[in-house]
């Protein structure tokens, strides 16, 4: 079902996933670097975005330095699953949630101001959910992200 | 007005930039306006979180699923404390791994120390790049699982406009591990 991207499309997917001009018109001036016109350009984000091919077009923020955050994963039976997966969705601060296949069936991230605020937003998903929780926060980081490089073949 | 101290400014930026730019002309004047501020002081205070080491990355997000990469493979390993400082960075050069994370074991129930996540097209795929990882790097002897997804309840994707009308906790608008 995935569609085929046209080069401008492409590149744009690629190319730009780390670094955006901190010049007052970063998408004229990737555009000159793309040899296309700054509206081809935002057409294109825009497409792409309102088609969910990308989330957004910002930041992706280093763990533990702007807020805490942490990986929580929950065991529920399957008949549960949906039911408890929409109470996890519901709070602002969970920003993934994914149904995996394991014991522990429900994984997703949990971002707060701080710490305090991370564990008092934790015992409450624990409170409505009726299901306790493991808390993995991030010890160490063995990878250097650069992105996603996307093979089109 | 000393930008460099003041935090609600920065707290603001930081909720508008995880949420997305505005797809416009002239995006950081469009955040300055928003923000009551300049265009140069929003350029100003991106530079500074991207200098400070507090953004992994500033641009496109892309969303792999909507790419045709279907299969996502949380492949968790249980590594002897001693060896993790040795395995972990190379388990995160692997080629087909986009995150590596340590995080704590919790025994009983959860003996997995490493975290790395691997996409692929298909399931077949993730599981073959897990092997070749498993040879190249020697780890026959090291317990591990992977854990695909199936549905994807919720991926963070708000728009610009929610940040703006609301003050949402600053967690809502904070995307990691993406």
């Amino acid at each position: 079902m995935t569609r085929n991207f046209s080069n401008l499309e492409r590149r744009l997917l690629n190319e730009f996933q780390q670094y955006l001009p901190l010049s007052p018109r970063p998408w004229a001036e990737i555009a000159e670097r793309l040899g296309v016109y700054e509206t081809q350009v935002l057409e294109t984000l825009r497409r792409l975005q309102t088609e969910g091919v990308i989330s957004r077009v910002g930041a992706v923020f280093q763990p533990n330095r702007v807020g805490a955050s942490t990986l929580a994963a929950m065991a529920v039976p399957a008949s549960e699953l949906e039911r408890i997966a929409t109470i996890v969705n519901g709070f602002d601060e969970v920003n993934h949630n994914y149904e995996r296949e394991h014991e522990f069936n429900l994984w997703f991230m949990v971002v707060a101001a701080d710490e305090e605020a991370l564990q008092s937003v934790l015992a409450e998903i624990e409170t409505r959910c009726g299901y306790p929780l493991l808390d993995l926060p991030l010890k160490s980081e063995f990878h250097i992200d650069l992105g996603f490089d996307l093979k089109w073949t | 007005m000393d930008m460099i101290r003041d935090r609600p400014f920065e707290t603001a930026l930081i909720g508008i930039i995880g949420t997305g730019l505005p797809l416009v002309s002239r995006p950081y004047a469009a955040i300055a306006e928003s923000l009551g501020c300049s265009e140069s002081e929003v350029i100003d205070g991106i530079r500074r979180l991207a200098m400070r080491g507090d953004l992994k990355r500033f641009g496109v997000v892309v969303r792999h699923r909507r790419l045709g990469y279907r299969a996502n493979g949380m492949v968790v390993w249980d590594i002897p404390d001693a060896r993790i400082a040795e395995i972990g960075p190379r388990i995160g050069a692997c080629e087909f791994v986009t995150l590596c994370y340590q995080r704590p074991r919790r025994l009983p129930e959860w003996r997995y120390n490493l975290f790395s996540m691997v996409h692929g097209r298909d399931r077949d795929t993730v599981e073959a790049q897990v092997d070749s990882i498993v040879e190249d790097l020697q780890l026959q002897d090291i317990e591990r699982r992977i854990l695909f997804s199936h549905r994807c309840f919720k991926q963070r994707g708000a728009s610009y406009r929610r940040v703006e009308s609301a003050p949402a906790p600053i967690g809502a608008a904070i995307a990691v591990n993406e």
